[in-house]
């Protein structure tokens, strides 16, 4: 490939590689996100290789592994183009049908095809009800490309912005363009991105940095992980207009080593582009040079802080220093230094394309654009889900998740990772932006949208955020540092059954210290997680506290099991499964549970057939007294052993 | 040893013995070992004139490195907030009953290494356990005992 050496030189490239393309070639496209790769989408994609090549198809057909899709629910997802057929939760065995009949035959696959509450089948991937309240702007090019081929991301329009940035636009046209289209940073913190970039371009020194934060660390988040996987040149284009606009020459990517195929297509993408002469000296024959370096984080959540990634890059520990000037003035080395998240960089080509006041028509007053979610926990659409700010999060969680696992009971949303909160029914209807979401006390952070049903414990939610800050924090400074692990302290002893009266207010007290004192937005959003579950939750709290009891049944030092001796069966499954042998009984005699050599573990619960029902969890009150020995079971009809 | 060090020298010259880049190389070196080497810190230490301590305090702050040899197959649960509301605390303690080993710990066999992890982005297998690179979304007891049983 020989460099790009203008404007006119990228347009032509892009209409080569289209006039090669034939739109009516059936081309197979296989999603090889991380969660598809988990479900072995590799061997579905050589399924078809060998299949295609079997039916003597070689070189008619176009096989392309995308990024993600986003319904990671029911992966591996498979669009036959160019009908767009989808199918989902694609095995090996399902590929010779899949060729005979939809390829060669023309016909649809029936159980492949999302059926929806009805028993319609749906064709089309945009037609699922998980797609169809979604826009995806930013995210849906993911479907289209092979992130490994910046040949695809061209030929769908890209680096065109980056060329009408540095040939139509001034650096100072394009800081105000982004500045005019309100993009706040979707890392968390929603700062304004181009008062930033304006901050940066204005810091005296001659040579500035720009940063993609790719160290996503907020545990049940993944939407930057899968555009960077899914679009590299989209992250990298976005880099460039901004190292342009800021006049840095030098920019870096710190992508989590956890995220090895982000790693993988991050460096194909970069060798690429330097290739065609989008990266590097005289980039598209403007005169501007840039070029970006690497750095694989080896994993500490802290290090996702701006100034402790900054450090990191340095070579150092990854931990945070104070922020007296903004690392936007004095970051690596000292240097005006300024750091986007991945979603916020792939979001600039789009502004630049096409402008501020498109941008501007999506979203609520304060918040504009549209923003990626990671919805996972008890929804029954697990996935990343890509709509406009100002969406309910009823709507998300509903008629895009499609409601709550197995017909249970919504009891909470959790938003904004570690340093977010939890939020109850009552405010399902409040739309979903940056300020909405920080003043019921939690926050948009990157993205993590975490569902819980009736089944989960939120003092055990709580719990579950402290220890795994306890684990993050640095230890650089003291509020953070021990007030974390004391405040960690209280919720096991609570959870232990240990709670004393006052336990919930000294909570609240430390809360404030760690939030008013830490050096950085890991300890001074460290209680959100407990101040916000006591808000919405305090009865769960008074109820582990004063009662010793567990409403949902997940703290084992609170629950005990019993089996109703009325409803078992004797089908012996607890019995041999128990791992620690508490159950007796045998066939025909009701199975009990010792209680003293119970471990809690709920195995006996998970497999009792459904149709018995017969393990129940007790809290806060003494199980019934276990039948007498050698009790024979009644049975019910049609339960015959 | 002195071939293992000599893969240490050509590690420091992929990165033209850059200080600013000692943890890429760190990453390199663990993925070499899947631990780090007392010599081989040595090593790095002397070639690039950075104090042992001042390494030894980036090994033992990020999760990435480890300071003990490790077992031959890697199993690790995931804890990540997808992962606890569906059940991650019951399948890491069925893995710690299965292989006789804490999180952190390598079995005196040196079999296995357990560890566990804070979300490896798919939340919708989850609870997830990951041997040696395979993906098991929420595994029955059996199905673990089965994957363990496997590993030689």
């Amino acid at each position: 490939m020989a460099q790009l050496k203008s404007p006119a030189d990228l347009d032509r490239t892009r209409q080569q590689i289209i006039s090669r393309r034939d739109p009516a070639k059936p081309c197979i496209t296989i999603c090889s996100g991380t969660a598809c790769h988990a479900y072995a989408s590799e061997k579905t994609a050589t399924a078809f290789v060998n299949e295609i090549e079997r039916n003597g198809l070689k070189g008619k057909v176009d096989i392309r592994r995308t990024g993600c899709h986003g319904f990671c629910e029911r992966g591996p997802i498979v669009v036959i183009f160019p009908e767009e057929v989808c199918y989902l939760g694609v095995k090996p065995n399902d590929i010779p049908e899949i060729i005979s009949t939809t390829l060669v035959g023309k016909e649809l696959v029936d159980r492949l095809l999302y059926e929806d509450s009805n028993g319609e089948r749906v064709v089309h991937e945009g037609e699922i009800p998980f797609y169809k309240h979604q826009s995806r702007i930013v995210f849906g090019n993911n479907r289209l490309i092979d992130p490994k081929s910046i040949d695809d991301y061209i030929a769908l329009g890209g680096y065109s912005a980056l060329s009408k940035a540095l040939f139509e636009m001034s650096p100072e046209e394009v800081v105000e363009t982004v500045k005019r289209a309100n993009l706040r940073g979707r890392g968390g913190g929603g700062f304004p991105t181009g008062k930033k970039w304006e901050t940066t371009r204005n810091a005296p020194g001659e040579i500035k940095y720009v940063i993609v934060n790719a160290d996503e660390g907020d545990p049940g988040a993944y939407m930057d992980r899968s555009l960077l996987e899914g679009n590299p040149h989209s992250v990298l284009e976005g880099l460039i207009i901004g190292a342009y606009a800021i006049g840095s020459h030098e920019g870096y990517v710190y992508v989590r080593q956890e995220y090895p195929l982000a790693v993988e297509n991050l460096f194909i993408a970069l060798n690429q582009a330097r290739e065609y002469g989008l990266l590097g000296k005289n980039i598209l024959g403007s005169g501007f040079n840039f070029d970006v370096t690497t750095h694989r984080g080896a994993g500490a959540f802290v290090s996702g802080e701006s100034s402790a990634l900054m450090t990191a890059l340095e070579g150092k520990v990854g931990e945070p220093r104070p922020k007296y000037t903004r690392t936007a003035v004095s970051g690596i080395w000292e240097r005006p230094s300024n750091l986007n998240n991945v979603e916020t960089w792939a979001t600039v080509p789009l502004i630049i394309s096409k402008g501020a006041d498109w941008f501007t028509s999506i979203g609520t007053a304060g918040s504009k654009g549209t923003k990626i979610f990671s919805l996972v926990g008890k929804v029954n659409n697990t996935g990343l889900v890509e709509v406009p700010m100002g969406m309910t999060l009823r709507e998300i969680i509903y008629d895009i998740g499609g409601g709550i696992r197995q017909g249970k009971k919504f009891k909470a949303v959790q938003t904004g990772g570690p340093s977010g909160g939890c939020l109850p029914e009552g405010l399902l209807d409040i739309p979903v932006d940056f300020d909405e979401l920080t003043k019921v006390g939690s926050m948009m952070g990157s993205g993590g949208m975490i569902v819980m049903d009736e089944d989960n414990c939120m003092v055990d939610v709580a719990r579950y955020f402290l220890a795994f800050l306890a684990e993050e924090s640095c230890g650089k400074c003291i509020p953070c540092r021990e007030g974390i692990r004391q405040m960690l302290h209280i919720l096991n002893r609570i959870c232990d059954g240990q709670g004393q009266t006052g336990d919930i207010e000294l909570l609240e007290e430390l809360s404030e210290v760690v939030r008013d004192a830490s050096l950085c937005a890991l300890g001074t959003t460290a209680p959100n997680p407990v101040l916000s579950t006591i808000r919405y939750f305090r009865d769960e709290y008074e109820a582990h506290v004063k009662e010793r009891r567990c409403p949902a049944g997940v703290c084992k030092a609170l629950i005990s099991y019993y089996i109703q001796p009325e409803r078992c069966q004797a089908c012996l499954r607890c019995l041999r499964e128990c791992p620690v042998g508490a159950i007796t009984g045998d066939k025909n005699l009701v199975h009990v549970i010792d209680q003293d050599k119970c471990t809690r573990c709920g195995t006996c619960l998970e497999v009792c057939p459904p149709r018995f029902a017969a393990v129940l969890i007790f809290s806060g009150e003494p199980v019934p007294a276990a039948p007498p020995q050698g009790t024979k079971v009644e049975r019910t009809k049609g339960t015959q052993q | 040893m002195a071939q293992k060090l000599s893969k240490i020298d050509q590690i420091i010259a992929k990165y033209q013995a850059d200080k600013s880049t000692l943890i890429q190389m760190l990453l390199e070196i663990q993925r070499e070992n899947r631990w780090l080497p007392k010599p081989a810190v040595a090593r790095l230490s002397q070639r690039l004139g950075i104090p042992i301590n001042q390494i030894y305090h980036i090994a033992t702050f990020y999760k990435a490195f480890s300071l003990i040899p490790q077992g031959r197959h890697a199993v690790s649960v995931c804890l990540g907030t997808a992962c606890h509301v569906r059940g991650a605390p019951r399948l890491l303690d069925r893995v710690t009953d299965s292989l006789h080993i804490e999180p952190g710990e390598t079995s005196t066999d040196m079999k296995f290494t357990l560890s566990t992890v804070n979300c490896l982005g798919c939340c919708a297998l989850g609870p997830v356990i990951v041997v040696d690179g395979e993906y098991h979304g929420n595994p029955s007891l059996k199905e673990i005992e089965r994957v363990i049983a496997s590993c030689d």
